[in-house]
């Protein structure tokens, strides 16, 4: 047998594992990059084989948190793809105005760029005190430092060039504070944000929404769970609200493409239908 | 479990940097309109092409149709895959293509060794890796997967490469089945198919 279908055969167990032990079930990731992720967990952990990973996994419950912070990918950025948020400023804020409650759900949020840009736009467009996002993932280590809002000062660069592109009305710097190497996003642009443990392969609708961005999470998944999650968010959503999704992802060729229409191709914005 | 070496599905994957994109005009122009497997093409964001589609950019020259990869899509023959800007492109396999948007590696995002390492894993035997020219070492590890599982490595020749880091660092790492001129790596590509029928 070669080595790496004895790998393969590790891993296998190592989901097994994973979902007996503590429920969280990687068996509808795309294999090639979880993989990847994988390794790069077990040659960071110091385990000698993914066997020994399992082991780990069984034997330190402590152990999990890491586990799952290792096989989740919280790479985001601020303001990622700007002209996205310049599309959900210029299109979906006025829209969103008219409620007057605005409850928006960040899935898949990593260290909290997405929730922070978002509070800006809010913020700016003078929507943010009748605000309410959601922010989840399934990492807690990456939640909690999304609530903290710090991140190194060498990324201030890239997230200021694309606030402007965004559309945005002042400087980013007006916003955080930075210190030490570090840049710190003022509090008060959580007033109106939750943080949250949600795991999109188990867990359920926990509210209405008007908005859900979810971005760079669905590639991540096999088509099973991709249409889990859409079929998820829908039914998060009220009528004629509004899903956006990553630059690579889209409705085409999934369970619940008849249920929203097109609204902005290129941002990746999609909108539920009204009852009929 | 694939034994046979003609059982394996035969696929061309190309990585290439700065000067990337003169090389893959002109190796893609060699393909015949007919070619009966699929390529996958990774150029570097770096490589200056920005504005400008890529797949429109290669298919003015190029008798294949060029589409960019797309998340949980097959890979189909006689058709150039694009690996779009800004996120990794992995084959799974049951050849269909992945995206993800992890850490970069070697610097880079897509990574030649990322996807070059994915086609390995999934065709061994099968995989045709080609390293153009470049100004990093993006894909010698990638080519040294696909060499280690049987596949077959041609580097072009660094004395005529834009940019001859990425080749020469392929070829001290993984080393090759043949170092050729760009033209020569065209024909050889568009020849291989019929051999190995
Ligand atoms: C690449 S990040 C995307 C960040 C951000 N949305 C963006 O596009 O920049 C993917 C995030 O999805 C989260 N994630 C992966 N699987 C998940 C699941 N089953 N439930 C909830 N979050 C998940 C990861 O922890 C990670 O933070």
């Amino acid at each position: 047998m070669l080595d790496t279908d004895a790998e393969e055969l590790e891993i296998r167990d190592f989901i097994r594992t994973l979902k007996a032990r503590h429920g969280y079930d990687f068996a509808q990731y795309a294999p090639a990059s979880f993989k990847r992720r994988l390794r790069a967990l077990r040659v960071r952990s110091g385990a000698a084989s993914i066997a020994a990973l399992s082991r780990r996994v069984t034997d330190e419950p402590a152990f999990l948190r890491q586990v799952l912070a290792g096989l989740s990918v919280p790479v985001s950025e601020m303001f990622r793809d700007p002209w996205v948020f310049e599309t959900l400023r210029r299109e979906v804020l006025p829209i969103l105005a008219s409620y007057p409650r605005i409850h928006i759900w960040q899935a898949g949020c990593a260290h909290g760029e997405e929730v922070y840009s978002l509070a800006i736009l809010l913020q700016e467009e003078g929507l943010y005190d009748k605000s309410q996002i959601f922010a989840t993932d399934l990492n807690d280590v990456a939640l909690e430092e999304a609530a903290e809002g710090i991140y190194p000062a060498s990324n201030a660069r890239l997230f200021s060039e694309n606030y402007q592109r965004a559309g945005g009305r002042h400087s980013l710097s007006d916003y955080f504070h930075a210190r030490y190497e570090r840049i710190k996003f003022d509090e008060s642009l959580k007033r109106n944000v939750t943080f949250a443990s949600h795991n999109l392969s188990t867990d359920g609708v926990f509210a209405e929404v008007q908005l859900i961005l979810c971005r760079n999470v669905l590639i991540y998944f096999n088509d099973t769970l991709q249409n889990r999650v859409l079929q998820l968010f829908r039914d998060s959503l009220v009528h004629k609200g509004f899903l956006c999704l990553g630059s690579k992802e889209t409705l085409a060729h999934t369970t619940v493409e008849r249920d929203f229409d097109t609204f902005d191709q290129s941002a990746r914005l999609y909108r539920r239908h009204a009852l009929r | 479990m694939r034994s046979a070496k003609t059982a394996a599905p035969r696929v061309v994957v190309i990585g290439a940097s700065v000067g990337g994109l003169e090389a893959l005009k002109q190796v893609l122009g060699a393909l015949p309109a007919d070619y009966p497997w699929p390529v996958i093409v990774l150029l570097h964001t770096s490589a200056g092409y920005r504005g400008t589609r890529l797949d429109t950019l290669l298919a003015q020259r190029c008798a294949l149709p060029v589409r960019e990869a797309e998340a949980r899509r097959p890979l189909e023959a006689g058709v150039v895959h694009i690996a779009p800007a800004g996120y990794h492109l992995l084959v799974e396999q049951d050849l269909r293509f992945s995206l993800s948007v992890d850490e970069k590696v070697s610097y880079v995002r897509p990574s030649a060794d990322v996807l070059f390492e994915s086609l390995a894993e999934a065709v061994g035997v099968g995989a045709v890796g080609v390293i153009l020219t470049g100004a990093n070492d993006d894909g010698a590890a990638g080519l040294a997967a696909i060499r280690a599982r049987g596949g077959l490595a041609i580097v072009q020749d660094p004395e005529e490469a834009q940019a001859p880091q990425m080749p020469q660092a392929a070829l001290r790492m993984a080393g090759a089945d043949q170092v050729l001129s760009l033209e020569a790596i065209g024909a050889r590509l568009a020849a291989l198919p019929g051999e190995s029928a």
